[in-house]
């Protein structure tokens, strides 16, 4: 049966994905910015960090109305729930794709220190995760949702090789330091960004299967457990 | 040769709101406690029509237990089934399976009727109080029994009433009608007069549709208070209701048990979309 506020849900649902859809093309665009040493595009980055800011406090608002007014209850008490945490998320994925762009201004100025190494790749792997797990809050995949969670220690490892060549090249060229500290926060943004694809990908979970499976290791079990196990009748 | 059940704890003297909550190793009031009843494949016919197909569910003691589901479904049916209201329809019948309280089969022709409905009160949709005073309509059930002693059935009233969150509001007109309270006074009279007697377990139907807010607001805390002595089985259309006072839900359709589990669940992740649908309000 069809109800006359169903609409309301839809729009909660495409205004999530919308959100996403932005904290993706900010970090793509800090990224490319950063590469190219591009400052126009790195202050346009910036510069649009405010929309995805407005976006997080429409969907909230969002949300406390559809409790207030409709009384959701099991998937869709889930489906407001869930898209208040990843909005969150998608609106700290937009301050470190501003982060990029702020340090990728900085290091346009500087004579180009070419250890980017593994940045791009980083970036890549966090955008398809953020991809990856925003899909499935249009298809409620668990399983799609798991492959995400279990990219996220590529992207550590990833941050963390590129922390210890910066560091070593820190130790032989001094004169390099500033902007080698920055190289190092823009991958620890990016590991940043994987993290928070890694939290709405668990948040799906528990909108697809009712199950919480945030700080254990259930994400890497093949099975998930069956969520809320009922009592014999 | 008449069944009767084991009498209860003690005397009616003994206080309903001091009466102390049993809670010995072998009876947790939690989750796990046990079934004090036991529906076992019931079918239910009002004459050739079937009403409750192959419902089988335990209902635990000192929990409350919703019933939900749409109108004709078959919840208030076997919520009368507990106490054996349904015989006093002409051709109402348990066709098959057994309900069993304390393990007694309640249909067993040796079982005393006056005797269960002793035990298992019931409190109805409509507030019914009886156009007596209020004192009397707590007494009742306690002068058909053959109790006259007066202060005996002066504490009986005072607890009562305090069991049912009334006694501040009308210690002072006790011999007042009963006609003259608000419904929510009314049918939380109702409450107090099914709880003079000392049942264990008590049936309520729609208690609050007929109640505002305020009133509703009432019942439903007493609900919470009294489940610590009583095991309450509540039909209700209001699943805010439901989710708010119920440790247990059962969801019924079209005569049958769809999906029965604790109450969380059934507001968070019901397995059965139809539960889903119902409870979201997308049928029904």
């Amino acid at each position: 049966m069809k109800r006359f506020f169903d609409a309301e849900l839809e729009a909660f649902r495409s205004h999530i994905l919308q959100m996403g859809e932005r904290a993706m093309d900010q970090t793509r665009l800090a990224m490319k910015a950063l590469l190219e040493a591009d400052i126009a595009l790195a202050d346009k980055v910036i510069a649009a960090d405010d929309e995805i800011d407005k976006l997080e406090v429409q969907i909230d608002d969002e949300a406390i109305r559809y409790m207030t007014l409709r009384g959701p209850v099991a998937s869709e008490l889930r489906l407001i729930v869930v898209g208040m945490k990843a909005s969150h998320d998608l609106e700290r994925v937009g301050d470190e794709a501003t982060g990029i762009a702020r340090r990728a201004r900085k290091l346009a100025i500087e004579p180009p220190l070419e250890l980017y190494g593994d940045l791009p790749r980083m970036s890549k792997i966090a955008l398809e995760m953020l991809r990856d797990a925003l899909d499935c809050f249009v298809q409620e995949d668990e399983q799609k949702a798991l492959s995400v969670i279990r990219r996220d220690p590529e992207v550590d490892n990833l941050n963390r090789a590129l922390y210890r060549r910066l560091t070593s090249y820190m130790i032989e060229k001094p004169d390099t330091i500033a902007r080698a500290l920055e190289l190092m926060f823009i991958s620890k943004s990016l590991e940043r960004i994987a993290d928070h694809a890694t939290n709405i990908a668990e948040e799906m979970v528990f909108l697809s299967k009712g199950l919480d499976i945030r700080h254990s290791d259930i994400g890497k079990q093949a099975v998930l457990p069956t969520p809320g196990s009922n009592p014999p009748v | 040769m008449v069944t009767t059940f084991a009498p209860m704890t003690e005397s009616v003297a003994s206080s309903v709101a001091s009466r102390p909550v049993a809670v010995a190793p072998s009876t947790p009031v939690n989750p796990a406690a046990r079934a004090i009843i036991e529906i076992d494949d019931v079918d239910f016919n009002y004459g050739a029509a079937r009403a409750l197909y192959d419902i089988t569910l335990n209902i635990q003691e000192r929990q409350v237990t919703a019933f939900i589901g749409p109108s004709g479904c078959g919840k208030s049916t076997l919520l009368r089934c507990l106490n054996r209201m349904n015989d006093l329809i002409d051709g109402a019948h348990v066709s098959a399976g057994q309900i069993r309280i304390d393990g007694v089969n309640i249909n067993d022709p040796r079982v005393d009727v006056i005797e269960l409905r002793k035990r298992v009160g019931m409190v109805f949709q409509k507030s019914n109080p009886f156009p007596k005073s209020i004192y009397e309509n707590i007494t009742y059930g306690l002068r058909i029994q053959g109790q006259k002693n007066k202060a005996r059935l002066d504490e009986v009233v005072e607890r009562s009433l305090r069991g049912a969150a009334l006694w501040d509001e009308v210690k002072d007109r006790l011999h007042e009608s009963a006609l003259g309270m608000s419904g929510g006074q009314q049918q939380r009279l109702c409450i107090a007069r099914a709880i003079a007697v000392e049942p264990e377990i008590i049936l309520m139907d729609e208690p609050c549709s007929a109640l505002d807010p305020i009133a509703t607001a009432k019942v439903e805390e007493l609900i919470h208070e009294l489940k610590k002595q009583f095991t309450i089985v509540i039909v209700t259309h209001n699943m805010q209701q439901a989710a708010r006072c119920s440790d247990r839900t059962a969801f019924f359709y079209l005569g049958k048990l769809i999906e029965y589990a604790d109450t969380r669940t059934i507001f968070m992740n019901p397995a059965n979309p139809q539960t889903e649908a119902y409870v979201s309000g997308r049928f029904g």
